[in-house]
């Protein structure tokens, strides 16, 4: 065609993939949109722990990065109902999957989750640091628990969109999606934990559950999308 | 190009809705799909699109283009829903569609002169009337290139000046070459359209 870019697809397709990520973005920061309850609960739980487990200040530091850690799991499975559902409502999801046939569809479940990650998942990870504060945690210990959860995370939104894909035509589906992503979420849960413990201590190592936890990930930024992809594509009615 | 549909059946929840459809549509021509309520008329819409599976026969694009190689890659759908979101204004809403569907067509200015939305670019969506927000969603299928155009009650909430400027929008659209499909029950103004009428006896 005369006026077609002769740019490579790759350029082009991350062009698209960016305007599909400010879109996110920019909805998830407007009214309605649900960036802040994520760390709303977050804080909420973390508040909450040291007056239910008490004064006891080696108990708390000792179980912080656990407390973090689940605080943080639970409250990113929070938001994750919304991810198709809104653009379903609005028809949105329709041209969504139109255009799957243009550029992979995959590839723009990838891109939700990376917006819907750093929209609602991210301001967590920020703020764990001074939860941790709360948690009575040596600063080594927040460092390490703050890395973990900025590489742990994006693997329970990635795992959580194959959830939400499944349940997206179901009315009240949050809790669906819950019970349904949280067992896949544990091996995440379990290494995410291990690793900031063997930050701080001296036996246990950090490296070795940090690299698997960094493997997850990566392995699930390539298999949720792709299972969300199957999901939406069969779930259109 | 031509849009094929052949023997084609449709499924709503296990029911079958319609079955033995076919026709077919070379460049420039249009389908007016009118029929009672039920009669199947958005099921074959969205089967056409691929959003839906075919429960029988096929839907083929015969001598589709390197930019539109399927039906899906091909084609604009307007369904009953709007797809722009209410908390973006109406120039992100259409900006993002232009971006993220290729083939850029109008500007998203021109777009909304065009459905006379000119000067509201700026207004967040959920602020349009009804037939304004379906006009804004008008001017999606402006702002990107499509040949074939799938219409489900594309004038659903418009006025009459608006109607007019949609027929005339779509006579446009036949004249560049293109192909529309449109499910409605009202008379859309397009010469020598094609007509085919569901919910009969077969």
């Amino acid at each position: 065609m005369a006026g077609r870019p002769e740019r490579g697809a790759w350029v082009q397709a991350s062009e698209i993939m960016l305007a599909l990520f400010l879109r996110d973005i920019r909805l998830s920061i407007r009214a309605g949109g649900g960036a802040l309850i994520g760390v709303i609960f977050f804080l909420a739980v973390i508040v909450t722990i040291p007056f239910g487990v008490g004064p006891d200040l080696n108990l708390l530091s000792r179980i912080g990065p656990a407390i973090l850690w689940i605080a943080a799991l639970l409250a990113c499975l929070l938001g994750l109902d919304r991810l198709f559902q809104a653009d379903r409502e609005d028809g949105s999801l329709d041209l969504l999957v139109l255009n799957g046939d243009r550029h992979m569809l995959a590839l723009t479940v990838l891109t939700k989750c990376l917006a819907h990650w750093t929209g609602s998942v991210l301001p967590l990870v920020v703020a764990a640091p001074l939860l941790g504060l709360f948690m009575n945690m040596e600063p080594l210990g927040i460092g390490a628990t703050a890395l973990t959860l900025l590489v742990g995370t994006p693997a329970i939104t990635f795992i959580g969109a194959a959830g939400a894909a499944v349940a997206v035509a179901l009315p009240r589906g949050g809790l669906l999606i819950s019970v349904l992503v949280l067992p896949l979420t544990i091996p995440v849960l379990i290494f995410g934990v291990s690793a900031s413990y063997g930050a701080v201590a001296d036996p246990a190592p950090f490296l070795q559950p940090f690299l698997i936890l960094a493997a997850l990930t990566l392995f699930l930024a390539v298999l949720g999308p792709l299972a969300a992809a199957l999901a939406l594509r069969h779930g259109t009615d | 190009m031509r849009l094929i549909a052949e023997n084609l059946g449709g499924e709503r929840g296990g029911e079958t809705v319609f079955s033995n459809i076919g026709f077919a549509l070379e460049k420039g021509e249009a389908l007016i799909v009118t029929g009672p309520n039920g009669a199947g008329k958005s099921t074959l819409l969205r089967v056409v699109a691929g959003l839906l599976p075919a429960a029988r026969g096929k839907v083929l694009l015969d001598g589709g283009s390197e930019a539109f190689p399927t039906v899906a890659s091909a084609s604009h759908y307007l369904g009953h829903l709007n797809a722009m979101k209410t908390a973006l204004s109406v120039e992100e809403d259409l900006g993002f569609w232009r971006a993220f569907q290729g083939e850029p067509g109008l500007n998203v200015e021109e777009a909304l002169e065009t459905v006379a939305l000119g000067g509201l670019g700026h207004l967040p969506f959920g602020y349009l009337s009804t037939g304004q927000r379906r006009r804004a969603s008008i001017a999606r299928l402006l702002v990107s290139r499509r040949p074939v155009w799938l219409l489900d009650e594309p004038t659903a909430g418009l006025d009459k000046a608006s109607e007019e400027r949609l027929a005339r929008l779509m006579r446009g659209h036949l004249q560049d070459g293109g192909i529309v499909v449109a499910a409605t029950h009202l008379p859309l103004g397009l010469e020598g359209a094609k007509a085919l009428r569901m919910g009969q006896v077969l």
